[in-house]
């Protein structure tokens, strides 16, 4: 199983969607197309844009169906990048209904 | 370009500070002003430095008197100008009070402005969130759909008395009309902004869910965070302008219009033509928000929306 800090990667408040689209394409893409679970860590993160979170796992989302969050795992999200994150996940599934 | 300086130009009454502006003539550019005093929101300032840029040091000519120039230099419009500064100011430490004028062409260099320079606000972890959130949307609305070289201007003030940030961002690209052209058919740059602010319209596509970069959501999001906390935003781009304004309480903690014409508001157009976009945001501190409460109305709106927009598509057989 594969896990990525975001704090790491994109700082306690993830705006940079640049950022995300490399997680995405660099570890998230290949995690699946292996048919690995890959846990993503929120672990102080103090908050994170939208568009943060629509550039990371919309496509996913688009490529691969709902299914696709069965294979994502959420870890250490405070009550507002939940939020963003079920947004996200909630518009994607009604645009690709 | 002539540009006139009001004493007062915020939000509420911007209006004839907007069409006073006069863009003819687009490689000069003179700013006068109130000879006594200025007390402008920020955007004022970013408008007159997106100009300014525009037609680069030389060509500009800033004929104030000394203590109108005080404020454009301690928000830092002669630096980031270029401009030569015509008084000895002591600089006073910003810290609490404003983030002067700044540029960002890019999107590492916004992530470092996000970290150096919304600290200056000196603002409560809770406070700061929204400001952040808006600065780093808008932001990248700009670095991302614009085409200008000059990237955004951004500016940001504490204003002490009323308990408010006021936010601006400027820049001279191609507007909104431009960018949501690309996927939308808009008569008008008032009817491209009404759409830019509609939750999931993007230029990028007409697809419901948006691109993988962009879902259409930076500035419905912008304009419902201050229609929850009943604060001021303006968006100007080509001759119109959209002004979402106060409403009452009741009113605005009701549910959120994913069609901006039917928030309280004012809308025309006329104006003079901007080339490339305009935003100004009030953020209140005396409003409490909880963020992850207003991210639970904007997600409801937004699922509603799609769902009656694709279902609005959807055409009955026709029988005879």
């Amino acid at each position: 199983m594969k896990e990525i800090s975001i704090s790491e990667l994109a700082g306690t408040f993830a705006e940079n969607k640049d950022v995300a689209k490399k997680i995405r394409e660099g570890t998230l893409l290949p995690s699946l197309m292996k048919g690995e679970e890959v846990i993503i860590d929120f672990k102080d993160v103090e908050s994170a844009t939208q568009s943060f979170i629509h550039a990371l796992i919309s496509d996913l989302i688009r490529r691969y169906g709902s299914g696709v969050l069965d294979k994502l795992i959420f870890r250490n999200c405070n009550n507002n990048v939940q939020k963003i994150i079920i947004m996200v996940s909630d518009y994607m599934q009604e645009s690709e209904a | 370009m002539r540009v006139f300086i009001p004493n007062s130009a915020f939000l509420g009454n911007i209006d004839p500070f907007i069409r006073s502006i006069d863009l003819s003539d687009p490689d000069h550019l003179m700013v006068t002003g109130n000879r006594r005093w200025l007390s402008v929101h920020p955007v004022v300032i970013t408008m007159i430095a997106s100009l300014g840029l525009s037609v680069g040091p030389s060509n500009v000519t800033i004929d104030l008197e000394a203590r109108s120039r005080h404020y454009l230099e301690r928000m830092g419009l002669f630096d980031l100008l270029g401009a030569q500064r015509q008084s000895s100011i002591i600089e006073h430490e910003p810290a609490g009070r404003f983030i002067p004028l700044a540029q960002v062409k890019g999107s590492s260099e916004l992530t470092r402005f996000m970290t150096e320079m919304i600290p200056l606000l000196h603002l409560e972890p809770d406070n700061a969130l929204p400001i952040k959130y808006s600065i780093s949307e808008l932001v990248r609305n700009v670095l991302e759909h614009s085409e200008s070289d000059a990237g955004a201007i951004v500016a940001a003030q504490f204003y002490k008395k009323s308990n408010i940030i006021r936010i601006g961002i400027s820049d001279t690209g191609v507007g909104i009309r431009h960018t949501i052209g690309r996927s939308h058919l808009t008569e008008s740059d008032l009817a491209a902004i009404r759409l830019s602010l509609m939750p999931g319209i993007t230029g990028a596509t007409r697809r419901e869910g948006g691109t993988e970069q962009n879902a259409g959501a930076g500035l419905f999001f912008i304009k419902s965070m201050a229609a929850i906390k009943r604060d001021f935003f303006m968006v100007y781009s080509g001759d119109a302008m959209f002004k979402l304004l106060r409403s009452s309480k009741i009113i605005a903690k009701r549910k959120l219009n994913s069609d901006p014409f039917r928030d309280r508001h004012s809308a025309g157009d006329g104006y003079p033509c901007w080339r490339g976009t305009v935003v100004g945001i009030d953020i209140s501190l005396s409003e409490p928000l909880e963020f992850s409460d207003l991210l639970g109305i904007i997600n409801r709106t937004y699922v509603n929306t799609i769902r009656e927009r694709k279902k609005s598509k959807h055409r009955r057989p026709r029988f005879i």
